[in-house]
């Protein structure tokens, strides 16, 4: 009921003349007969109405769905995490620091370290330099921070060089250090066995993660609409074989397809034919959800009145989709894909997780967590579970944003 | 109107309001009525004026911004233990979902809901449904329950009762489905049965029959029945009293006989000459009234009629809230083209009836 | 009323009732039911069955019958919204040209659609929420090529004028509208491409009564403006008296009875018919009575009952009613009836009154 303010029957109905006289009728309403038919005119002659209600009455869908959908605050605040996630993918080189890859055997297993502001009274980022010892009785190496090695932080710094935007080479950095070489001090989320920094690689493995969940959904969209456009619009046979063909997919239980098509897989092949497989692979299980979703508003779309009204008037079957239906599933379709995309996001962490997706030295969020799989890490190295945090908070920030989605795409019952 | 019994249910200036993100909606804004033992009372008025809410806050099942904000609901209930002992109950002053309220609800008064598509669960039979109206109140075993339920079947009318009862309600036609409804409302045999809209979806030849069934049924048990419609014909057809609702108001309140043959309100006579009539010659050009129902958000200063009336007098009715007056015979009108005749002819009943809605 | 009389207008009723625009014979629509995981074919709705009817261009023709019976159906068809099974419809075009509807393809289709325009039931659904007023009711000029943006613009204010709104709603969408305006809206729809025939379905059923007022002058003010002819579908019998000339009832997919309204209202010739009128309730609490009322149910349209439709239901069936089929006959001139008995039954209808004022409210 939270929609009450745009429910038709109740809509801003700003029918109160200026003048009092002006839509009134006839003193004795009993021989309305002899009523001049002009008198219909004015019935709905307004002339006031609130600045308020004019906006709505001349806001298109999309303007009172994202008025809708600004008043939901969890959705609001869900885009918003999205959107820094998102900037994350475009941005990670230049928020990492040190290149993914880069391992040494010296620092393996090294404690995230603690990031100092101040330095007597005056803003000075910094951190400690690690020293390392062998355990002698587990034989584990051990870090302990050196107050003596002050490693100081600048920003904006120099670093390796990569291509901004895939395009504009430099070599900028969001953090750096002033006189050392960066990637050989500063190891802000700790490393991972083979001494690789952290922080650096859940900037590339959120990159991959979140890249790889909207390419497959981008192609599941694409079949999911085609398919249940199809499906929807023409009806019959088509409809009967495109079902079938969805259920068949529903039917099958999705670990042993996953297991199944990456075992197709060739091992030779490069990170970036494996990636572009499990994206296809990820996407071809997944637009039967959006493919539902299309045909069933199609199908109701389809015995709207509105539409034999534009057949009636001679419009083509053409500009029936496009104009009259297109716009109108749009919204559903948006909704539908915020809540495909952490599912996807999910699939590829999973299917990486069981190493069956991608597999080092590719980095994603499950490979990152394949690092982490033993209960020793669990206990003993608990940074190498931090890569669980932005998953979570993706898939948290992506379902509230689809509530909202939602709500403001379902303008009544549209 | 005459009767002497106490009435059965006795609703004196009932607000309900509607708190929304948007603003304050006055649904139901001073609402005061009684329904008798074995009488129809009749509610018309247009969408949106308050009909439903008024009804539903008889059972206390108003949705959620929703709230009673005034007025009382006085049920007269007989004891059960055989005594002529006669309890009042405060409908208004039950707690929310109390054992109360819940016993009232199915066994006291019977609801037929506006949307019979909506209305029952479309995952479970009709007799399942009904059943548990039963054992909802009334200590029966499961077949006995299911006796129960076809006898009431039968009562509506229904054809081969056994076999619907094994139906789901997408498989029931707008008609069968609207008896069923009202099957699962009388299970308990409730003293006053509010039907909504009961036949608005419905073909003139089923309206008619349920219209039969609802009469029946009255004669037979004595029931009281709360009629909501905006079909002045069904009113005419079955009503002894009837309110005429404007804007969540009581525009005017009369038997059938003064609405339709001495209407006073400038709402409900237009409302009554704006109805086609079957006695009327043909392609005649229908009287409507002006404009239509303002936004529930902005309703309009004054007399909330103003902005449509034919009678209106400028500096009173768009300034001052008419109050209900009430002519000898009973017949209750907002109006202020009254105000004076009213109070001069019969003063005291005049203000009787003032303290009642005011 | 009878049939060689020139209907009896209304002051300021201008129309004149010409000859036929649309003439219908024998039209059928069966619909297949399906079953099973093949979809086979196990039977036929028979939704329209045999439907003969004519209609005179300028008149109010109404189609009424209890739900279900086909009068959507009825109506689809000769829009070709759907294609009927089989069976005539002769459009008698502006230019003197006669088209079967039945048989035409899509593009000889196109240029009839121009004559023949529909007026939905649901305000709601009738118009696209993404659209602006200017762009629905534009739309059949823009599809038409009639005019440039400019053009079309006008027509629509002109139109929107016309039906009783503000042309400055023209950037408005309609969900602004209630839904009374938004029935405006879709008349102003109908009339862009001067259509001469505009079928109406259920056309005042969704709105409140005071607004369908609003609507039925509205309706009946533009045909006298403009010639149209109105096939009008309804359920409403008030309504139906009220705006139609002649009228049709259909029972199980069949007209049973076709006349003039006076007539048919008060002198009903078939059973079915007379047990409509008794179920219409009277506004007024004075004519309160015993009526005798319709029992059971409607027969079902895939299984219709042998020998004449009604019979189950009928209180005047015979045993010739069981076996034969009653043929669609013209009882008196004008007056079609679809019943063995027509010519002997006298039945009752709506009582005619001297004093039509006596129901409406007096004043006090
Ligand atoms: N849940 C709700 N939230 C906000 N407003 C509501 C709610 N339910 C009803 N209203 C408002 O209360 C008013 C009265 O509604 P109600 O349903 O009683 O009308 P009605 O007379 O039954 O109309 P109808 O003939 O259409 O059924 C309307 O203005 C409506 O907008
Ligand atoms: N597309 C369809 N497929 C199968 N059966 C159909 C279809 N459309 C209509 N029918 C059936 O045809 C019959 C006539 O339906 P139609 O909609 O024409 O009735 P109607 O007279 O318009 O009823 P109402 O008053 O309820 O609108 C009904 O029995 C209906 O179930
Ligand atoms: S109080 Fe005034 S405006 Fe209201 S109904 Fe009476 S005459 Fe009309
Ligand atoms: S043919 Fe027989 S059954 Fe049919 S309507 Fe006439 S009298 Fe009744
Ligand atoms: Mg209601
Ligand atoms: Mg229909």
């Amino acid at each position: 009921m939270a929609d009450q303010e745009y429910k038709p029957s109740h809509s801003p109905d700003p029918t109160e003349p200026a003048d009092p006289d002006a839509a009134r009728p006839p003193a004795t309403p009993g021989t309305g007969a002899d009523r001049t038919s002009d008198a219909v005119e004015t019935v709905y002659d307004a002339s006031t109405g609130a600045a308020a209600e004019d906006r709505v009455a001349v806001a298109s869908q999309f303007q009172l769905m994202w008025w809708r959908f600004r008043r939901h605050r969890l959705a609001m605040f869900g885009g918003i995490v999205i959107l820094l996630f998102y900037s994350v993918v475009v941005f990670a080189d230049f928020l990492a620091y040190a290149s993914p890859q880069a391992s040494e055997a010296e620092r393996s297993l090294m404690p995230p370290q603690r990031v100092y502001l101040f330095d007597d009274g005056s803003f000075s980022p910094h951190v400690f330099g690690l020293d390392s010892r062998r355990n002698p009785q587990t034989f584990q190496r051990e870090y302990f921070a050196n107050p003596d090695d002050k490693i100081e932080l600048s920003f904006f710094a120099e670093g390796f060089e990569y291509n901004l935007f895939g395009f504009i080479p430099t070599n900028r950095h969001l953090i750096g250090t002033k006189d050392r070489e960066i990637g050989e001090s500063v190891f802000l989320l700790g490393t991972d066995v083979q001494g690789r920094d952290m922080w650096s690689r859940l900037m590339y493995a959120t990159r991959i993660s979140l890249t790889i969940g909207l390419v497959a959904v981008i192609v599941s969209i694409a079949l999911g609409v085609v398919m249940g456009g199809l499906s929807g619009f023409y009806g019959g046979w088509v409809d009967m074989v495109v079902q079938r063909m969805m259920e068949l997919l529903y039917s099958i239980p999705t670990i042993p397809l996953w297991m199944g098509l990456a075992a197709a897989v060739p091992d030779h092949w490069s990170i970036l034919r494996i990636y572009f497989a499990i994206t296809v692979i990820i996407a071809l299980i997944g637009w039967t959800e959006l493919a539902r979703v299309v045909r069933g508003r199609l199908l109701a779309l389809r015995e709207e009145d509105f539409v034999m009204a534009a057949n009636l008037a001679g419009a083509s079957q053409f500009r029936v989709i496009f104009v009259h239906l297109v716009p109108l599933v749009l919204s559903h379709i948006i909704a539908a894909v915020s809540l495909a995309l952490p599912a996807m996001i999910v699939a590829e962490t999973s299917l990486s997780f069981l190493g069956l997706g991608l597999r080092p030295p590719a980095v994603s969020w499950g490979v990152l967590l394949q690092g982490a799989q033993n209960i020793q890490a669990v206990a003993l190295t608990p940074w190498l579970l931090l890569p669980a945090i932005p998953v979570i908070v993706v898939i948290l920030a992506f379902s509230f944003l689809g509530d909202g989605l939602r709500d403001a795409a379902d303008p009544y019952g549209m | 109107m005459s009767t002497e019994e106490a009435p059965l249910l006795s609703v004196k200036d009932l607000q309900t309001h509607f708190f929304t993100d948007e603003g304050l909606v006055r649904a139901v804004d001073g609402v005061t009525f009684d329904i008798h033992r074995g009488k129809t009372l009749g509610v018309v008025g247009e969408s949106g004026c308050g009909k439903s809410v008024t009804a539903r806050s008889l059972m206390r099942i108003i949705d959620r911004p929703g709230k009673i904000v005034g007025g009382s609901i006085m049920l007269r209930k007989p004891r059960n233990d055989g005594s002529n002992q006669i309890d009042e109950i405060e409908i208004g002053e039950l707690t929310d979902d109390g054992r109360e309220i819940r016993s009232i609800r199915g066994e006291s008064i019977g609801l037929v809901f506006q949307e019979p598509m909506t209305s029952f669960s479309p995952v479970h039979t009709i007799g399942n449904q009904i059943i548990e109206a039963i054992q909802l109140h009334r200590p029966l075993d499961d077949r006995a329950a299911r006796n129960r339920a076809t006898e009431l079947l039968t009562m509506v009318g229904v054809s081969r009762p056994e076999e619907r009862l094994d139906e789901l309600p997408f498989q029931m036609s707008g008609g069968l489905r609207q008896r069923a409804m009202i099957a699962m409302a009388l299970a308990c045999e409730p003293d006053l049965l509010i039907a909504d809209e009961p036949t608005t979806a419905l073909d003139v030849t089923t309206q008619s029959q349920i219209l039969e069934l609802l009469q029946d049924l009255q004669e037979e048990n004595g029931m009281a029945v709360m009629l909501i419609t905006h079909n002045l014909g069904v009113i005419a057809e079955m009503a002894d009293d009837v309110v005429v609702m404007y804007l969540g108001q009581v525009a005017e309140k009369g038997t059938v006989d003064e609405i339709f043959y001495a209407p006073k309100h400038p709402y409900t006579k237009a409302l009554l000459q704006s109805i086609p009539n079957i006695y009327q010659p043909s392609r005649v050009e229908l009287p409507t009234i002006s404009g239509s129902i303002p936004h529930p958000y902005n309703r309009p200063a004054g007399c909330p009629f103003h902005p449509r009336c034919p009678e209106f007098m400028p500096g009173t009715c768009d300034v001052h809230v008419p109050e209900t007056l009430v002519s000898p015979t009973g017949q209750h009108v907002r109006c202020f083209l009254y105000t004076e005749g009213a109070v001069r002819i019969d003063r005291e009943e005049a203000t009787a009836g003032k303290d009642a809605s005011q | 009323m009878s049939a060689n009389q020139q209907i009896t207008t209304p002051p300021g009723d201008t129309r004149v009732i010409g000859d036929t625009i649309l003439e219908v014979n024998s039209l059928k629509k069966f619909f297949p039911i399906k079953k099973g995981f093949l979809r086979r074919e196990v039977g036929q709705v028979r939704a329209v069955d045999d439907v003969t009817f004519r209609v005179r261009s300028g008149e109010t023709l109404s189609l009424v019958g209890e739900s279900g019976c086909g009068k959507t159906t009825t109506s689809r068809c000769i829009l070709r919204a759907m294609k009927p099974s089989s069976g005539e419809m002769l459009f008698h075009q502006k230019d003197g040209r006669v088209i079967d509807l039945a048989k035409a393809n899509r593009s000889q289709l196109r240029p009839v659609r121009r004559e023949m325009q529909m007026i939905f039931q649901d305000p709601f659904s009738s118009l696209n929420p993404r659209m602006t007023l200017l762009d629905i009711i534009g739309e059949p000029l823009l599809v038409n090529g009639i005019g440039n943006r400019r053009e079309r613009e006008d027509r629509a204010a002109e139109l929107l004028k016309l039906v009783g709104l503000r042309p400055e709603f023209l950037s408005r969408f309609p969900h602004a509208f209630s839904g009374g305006q938004r029935q405006r809206v879709g008349i102003a729809r109908a009339l862009a491409l001067n259509p001469r025939l505009i079928v109406a379905d259920e056309p005042v059923s969704a709105l409140d009564v005071s607004v369908q007022a609003q609507i039925l002058n509205l309706l009946m003010r533009l045909q006298n403006e403009f010639g149209l002819t109105y096939l009008f579908v309804a359920h409403d019998l008030s309504v139906v008296k009220h705006i139609s000339d002649r009228v049709a009832v259909m029972y199980v997919g069949q007209l049973v009875e076709f006349a003039e309204t006076d007539a048919l209202f008060h002198h009903p010739k078939h059973p079915y018919t007379s047990s409509l009128m008794a179920a219409i309730p009277a506004p007024d609490p004075r004519k309160r009575g015993i009526r005798a009322r319709l029992k059971g149910e409607v027969a079902n349209p895939a299984a219709p009952p042998s020998g004449c439709y009604f019979h189950p239901r009928c209180p005047h069936a015979k045993d010739i009613c069981k076996q034969e089929s009653p043929i669609f006959e013209e009882v008196e001139p004008g007056h079609f009836v679809r019943c063995h008995r027509a010519r002997e039954l006298k039945l009752t209808g709506v009582p005619e009154l001297d004093n039509s004022g006596a129901v409406s409210a007096s004043d006090s």
